[in-house]
């Protein structure tokens, strides 16, 4: 068992914005009860202990939690690397100027599309016109930014306009990531996969930008896993470089995992370095030993360990299954009938998307109960 | 800042003057006793060599000048070696070289 390089600190789900294609959990009343700002000190300092090297501070929205630069300045304070994922709203100056004395490393700020009508539909509020600002800010205080775009049905055919956008606001990378379907994104599927005429055209555009650009921004293209021929190494194998802790203090491989059925563990009963070693959430399909066929036999299984259990589960309602993205999977027909039902001759064009909420109440749950299991 | 550039793929020459790009941050991790650098999303565990050369990266000393100080720190280190480490590093943004 190998230490992890990257703690993924998810420090609340309460988001302003309400994509659609956001993979926070559905169950979203369930992460109410928030850690604390001592608890994640804590947590901080475990993973640190335990090998890990960079803290990625996502969400929902991360500036929601007023104590983040309390929280980022005891990630600077132990060494680790640290890396703000927003949606920029909230991202003041005085905010931002704070941040930066506090230590933090690098900010990637979300965009929706290219311009503002299509970015504030697709983000559920008035928001394109201070991410801009946002950005100019970070590149002020001279912070390295990353601009990252999630591509869908909805915004792929305009990937040119989202590239012109990151050179003009001066973005180190930019991260063209197609959409991955967990939690609302899942429920929206049928709604955001593109056809695969339109991932062509964006493809073009994406190889011809990164030659043009090489000298002065790296540009990331996260492919569509279900038009692929072979699954994603996800995460780089099930609790092997990476783990996730939830605004509740849940531990994780990786935040898609709340939705297997799987003991929960939590930084509130166990050490980190505990729960990292034995936790059946963290073992269950750590290396290969848990493959079945075809995977098991499979020359790639070191390369793409199976790929994503996650996928596996939510298709087909069995984590240890291949990923059915796989076409040598025995499920792949689930996977290509909803590529089918994405191009032409299939009835389901342009389908509304569901927003995600942007909070919900607090559950009346018990913060001890284990989540409910799909 | 705007008198750097990195060269994705390109060979480096003699006479240019490396040093870490701005984002880039070299450290060592304790728990792995290993040479570490750090990039946004990325961690690059390096071997002794490789962070001997990157401590000389400093945009002042040419890489003809890092050759040699490798060349008699450790007699194992070719000159091409330096070229291709720098090369690769140079290639995924993690080295930048200032111009003149």
């Amino acid at each position: 068992m190998d230490s992890p390089f990257g703690l993924l600190a998810e420090l609340t789900y309460r988001c302003p914005l309400a994509c659609g294609y956001c993979s926070n959990p559905l169950n979203l009343a369930d992460y109410t009860d928030e850690l604390t700002t001592d608890e994640w000190r804590r947590v901080l300092v475990e993973a640190s202990e335990l090998g890990v090297l960079q803290c990625h501070l996502s969400g929902g929205e991360p500036l929601l939690r007023r104590d983040l630069v309390q929280i980022v300045a005891q990630a600077a304070e132990i060494g680790l690397y640290t890396n703000l994922v927003t949606s920029a709203i909230g991202l003041s100056r005085s905010t931002a100027e704070r941040l930066r004395a506090a230590g933090l490393d690098h900010v990637q700020i979300s965009i929706q599309a290219e311009e503002p009508a299509n970015s504030d539909r697709l983000a559920g509020i008035p928001s394109f016109q201070r991410k801009i600002e946002a950005m100019e800010l970070v590149k002020e205080l001279g912070w390295p930014l990353t601009m990252n775009v999630v591509l869908h049905r909805h915004n792929i055919d305009r990937v040119a306009g989202v590239i012109e956008l990151a050179e003009r606001v001066g973005a180190d990378r930019l991260e063209l990531a197609n959409t991955q379907y967990y939690g609302w994104a899942w429920r929206n599927r049928e709604a955001l996969l593109p056809s695969r005429a339109q991932l062509e055209a964006a493809e073009v555009v994406v190889r011809a930008a990164r030659q043009r650009l090489r000298e002065c921004m790296e540009v990331i293209y996260v492919v569509p896993d279900y038009y692929s021929r072979y699954p994603k190494p996800c995460m780089g194998g099930w609790a092997a470089r990476q783990l996730t802790v939830t605004p509740n203090g849940d531990v994780l491989p990786c935040p898609a995992a709340q939705s297997l059925p799987l003991p929960r563990a939590s930084v509130r009963v166990d050490p980190l370095a505990r729960i990292w070693a034995e936790s059946p959430v963290l073992t269950a399909f750590r290396g290969t030993d848990w493959m079945p066929d075809p995977c098991r036999s499979c020359d790639r299984r070191e390369l793409d360990f199976g790929g994503c259990r996650c996928q596996a589960f939510q298709l087909t309602g069995d984590a240890a299954r291949t990923d059915p993205v796989c076409h040598l999977s025995p499920d792949h027909h689930l996977v290509a009938r909803a590529v089918a039902a994405a191009n032409p001759g299939a009835p389901t064009e342009d389908l509304p998307l569901i927003p995600r909420p942007h909070r919900v109440r607090a559950s009346r749950r018990t913060p001890t109960a284990a989540p409910p299991r799909r | 800042m705007d008198s750097t550039r990195t060269r994705s793929g390109v060979g480096v020459s003699g006479s240019d003057r490396p040093r870490l790009a701005r984002h880039v941050r070299m450290s060592f991790c304790r728990r792995r006793q290993r040479p570490i650098l750090q990039l946004p999303e990325t961690v690059v565990v390096l071997n002794n060599s490789g962070a001997a050369i990157l401590e000389l990266c400093d945009g002042r000393h040419t890489v003809a000048e890092i050759v040699a100080a490798l060349g008699a720190r450790y007699r194992t280190v070719p000159d091409d070696e330096v070229r291709r480490f720098l090369t690769h590093l140079a290639a995924r943004r993690c080295v930048e070289f200032a111009d003149g």
